[in-house]
Order: structure tokens, then sequence, then C-alpha cells
């Protein structure tokens, strides 16, 4: 289903109330809606609250064939899923355009910045490594998933405990929770992401766009920074 | 590859240039009679080709059709052959769809696409060979495609990617430099205006280097720009040598 088109008047009452510093929600140009976090049973899932914008992060593991040109490190997985149910304009099963732009970004948030030690992962050198798949679900989309994501994918992964395992000679031995405690993942930095929007060819700029915002925004700057965990 | 100095203590890197110099740009334009515009670029060892259609009316999806502007259609693809193993999944990959979304963007800033209404501008961007910078090469070759097309622009689109090396800023990356776990910074410029179209970091920096690689960037924008210009010039004056005789 398409999503309804913003309507003339409404783009120009956007625009014009942002020139006048205002925004719609009655926040100041700098401010974040309320994060609100919550966990679910399970260790690694966690839901974010960005003002109306929900998400919900599960991170699983599995033991798995490293890739091969890298046979010492664990895998890491990130998914993006943006359900219908987050917006009438997210169509179930085709990958669209945003569903890259954010796998991608997120791939690049956690991936790229080295946020986990991916080497304490390798359980055999060659042979089995752990795989770890974080799924970001978007439940309701308000503006700025992006950011929602992010929160909630680094709050999964601090939160997630993974299983012990034990070598003995050729044997492997998985641990389950009630045998032997399962084990944190060794995080160095916890890279968090705050997005900008710019108005009128950049001389607008606001944080943290809400959906309305972001429909009539020019351009779009998206800064990951991190804190020393 | 440890213990690969990417930046000498004389100041040399991998392949003999300074810190500032950009690898040598050799590029044709007009390489295909079929298409509307198109053109050849190498800077150095990376090889790209862009080929632009339109603007023509709006094929496929019409509900896509815009009614105040064209759209642009860009699709980023390596050939088989240009990494050093054989690429598996040319096109269609998540890195791929990223990138062919990263030249619409910089392109929806740079084409005057108010003029098109309900039309379609495609852009086809394919890697030859794959030496780092694929972004960048990919965005000079399809500025010149497009200049080529006759499509008019506000400026030219260059782009050049930066690495942050020993606290020096290493301007056009190779492929070894790339993968040398050094943070890359790819920037696409509107030299005249000084305004950024695009601009992507990967890896991690410490902020207080941003300025000093964000200056670098643009300085480097600003020579591949010069080089464009006289490639443009120099097309035109065989164009209408050609014409003459």
């Amino acid at each position: 289903m398409k999503d309804t088109p913003l309507s003339n008047c409404e783009r120009d009452f956007l625009l014009k109330a942002i020139e006048e510093k205002k925004r719609l929600d009655g926040r100041q140009t700098y401010d974040y809606r309320n994060i609100k976090i919550t966990f679910g049973t399970d260790y690694g899932c966690c839901f974010v609250d960005l003002g109306k914008t929900r998400v919900m992060a599960q991170v699983s593991c599995e033991l798995v064939a490293p890739k091969e040109t890298r046979p010492n490190e664990g895998i890491l997985f990130f998914n993006i899923e943006l359900s219908p149910m987050a917006s009438p304009a997210f169509e179930p099963g085709r990958q669209s355009e945003l569903s890259v732009k954010l796998n991608r970004q997120l791939e690049r948030c956690f991936r790229n910045s080295k946020c986990i030690d991916t080497e304490s992962l390798c359980v055999v050198s060659g042979e089995k490594v752990w795989q770890i798949r974080v799924d970001v679900h978007t439940l309701n989309h308000d503006g700025n998933l992006m950011d929602a994501a992010s929160i909630a994918a680094i709050t999964a992964l601090c939160h997630f405990r993974r299983p012990d395992v034990s070598i003995q000679g050729e044997e492997i031995t998985v641990y389950t929770p009630e045998e032997r405690d399962p084990i944190p993942l060794s995080i160095y930095h916890m890279p968090i992401s705050v997005s900008f929007s710019f108005f009128q060819q950049g001389t607008y700029l606001l944080v943290d766009p809400c959906e309305r915002e972001e429909r009539v925004m020019d351009g779009y700057v998206n800064n990951t920074d991190n804190i020393l965990y | 590859m440890a213990g690969l100095e990417l930046l000498s203590d004389q100041g040399y890197r991998l392949d003999g240039r300074k810190a500032t110099e950009l690898r040598k740009v050799q590029a044709r334009m007009g390489v295909f009679a079929q298409a509307d515009g198109s053109a050849y670029i190498e800077q150095g060892n990376t090889k790209a080709l862009a080929v632009v259609y339109g603007p023509h009316e709006m094929r496929g999806s019409r509900s896509r059709t815009l009614h105040d502007r064209a759209v642009i259609n860009c699709q980023y693809s390596m050939a088989t052959f240009s990494t050093a193993e054989r690429k598996r999944r040319p096109h269609g990959d998540k890195k791929s769809t990223e990138m062919s979304l990263h030249l619409k963007q910089t392109f929806e800033a740079a084409i005057l696409t108010q003029l098109y209404p309900r039309s379609q501008i495609d852009i086809f961007v394919k890697i030859l060979q794959a030496d780092g910078g694929n972004y960048s090469v990919c965005v000079n070759a399809a500025t010149l495609a497009v200049i080529d097309a006759g499509i008019p622009m506000r400026d030219y689109v260059c782009a050049c990617t930066v690495g942050f090396v020993d606290e020096t800023p290493l301007a056009d990356l190779c492929y070894t430099e790339e993968n040398g776990g050094v943070s890359s910074l790819a920037l696409a410029l509107l030299p005249r205006g000084g305004q950024i179209a695009l601009l992507q970091m990967d890896a991690r920096l410490h902020q207080d280097h941003l300025e000093t690689m964000m200056e670098a960037a643009m300085i480097a924008c600003k020579g591949v720009s010069k080089v464009l210009d006289e490639v443009v010039r120099q097309h035109l004056q065989e164009a209408s040598a050609l014409s003459r005789d």
C-alpha cells in the first residue's frame, strides 16, 4: 500500500514553522524525544521507544563454520526488518531502498567500527565460530528509525549472553544455561547514532526528525559516535 | 598484511605518491554512439564506465512519476573480473544497491531535475577494474557522462576518497590503503559553491581529525574538478573541429 502523499499546505506549514524555529511537538531544534528502553524475558531482547517510534531488537547466536578469509573471527550479522505494522508504506517481502540503507548503516555502525571483539567468538579456528545475529524489527515508524535501531542493537548486544563452550580434544561441548552461566559478549565501545535533517538548502538544522519532518527535509546527516565502555 | 607502511618517513606512499597527490586521471567522453551520454575514466588503476540515457519517458512503474521533476535512476555494478577474486554477484547485493542509492542521491542534488517533469534519467556505471575509490571514480565518470548527454547540472560533481594515517590525510586511496584498516572518507562536492552532495565515512576516526580530513577532501575534489573541466573542454574542441571539417 502506498503512503498517502503529503499535501502542499501541510508541507508549507511545516517549513514555515521550522523557519520560525518551532517544531510540531514543541521541541527545540536540538532536543531529542524521550527514549525508553525495556527488556524482554530472554537475554538479548530489548524494546526501544524514541518518542512514538518503537523498535525491537533480538540477538541470537549459532555455531557455524567461519568465513574462509577470516578463519579465527566470529561473524556478526545485522538485519533490520521494516514490518508493515510500522507504516502503511512498508510492504512485506520486497527489500525497499530504505531497508537497504538502514541495513548498510547498521552494518557500518557496528561492524566497521569494530565495537565487538570478534576474535573472542572463535571456538575452533577454521571450523567453528559463533555467529551473532541481531534482528531489529520496526514496530512503529514515527521518524528516525536509524537512531532507534542503533540504540536497540547496541543495548541488545550488551544484554545478550552466549552459552559457555568447552573443548576436549576434538569434541566441543555447549553448556545449557542451567549447567553453566552464559557469558556476555566482549564489547569495546558503544556506538550511538545521531541524526540531523536539513531544510531550505541547509539553512535550518533539526535533530531527531519525526516522520513529518523527514518527509519535507532536503538533506540528512547521520553521525555515529562512541562512548568508551 | 602486517607491517605494510602506508606512509614512509620521507612522506611517500606505497605507490610513490605524496600524501596530497591524486592518481593520474585519464578520461574520454562520448565512447558509445548509442547512448545519449557516455564516459570512460581511469583514475590510477581504477577504471569505470558510465552511460546516461535520458531524459525520456518514465519506463517501468508509472506510479513513480514525479509531477514536478525528473526521476533519476542509477545502477552501479562491478564487472566480475574487476576484483582480484571473481565477483560472484556483480549486482543486486546490498553493497551495490547502497552504492546505487548514493549515486542517485548525489546526482539528484546536482542535476536540474525541475526542467524535466514526469520523465526519467538513467545513469549506469560499471567498474571494470577496482583499485580503490570505487564510489569516487563512479561519480566522476557519471559527471562526464551527464555532461556528454547535455543534461544541465548546477556544477561538476567531483568526488574523492581520503584516508587518515599517522596524523596525515592521504588523498585518493588505492585498494591496499583502503583495506589496510585506514579510516576513509568519501566526499562528493560541487566545487564552485563548495556544497557537499554526499559525505560518507567508514571505520573509526577521532572527531578532532574530522575537520582536517574534510579540508583535505575538499582540496582533492577541487583538483579533480580542474582535470574534469580540461577533459570536457578538450572533448568540445575535438567535436567542433570534426564538425567544421
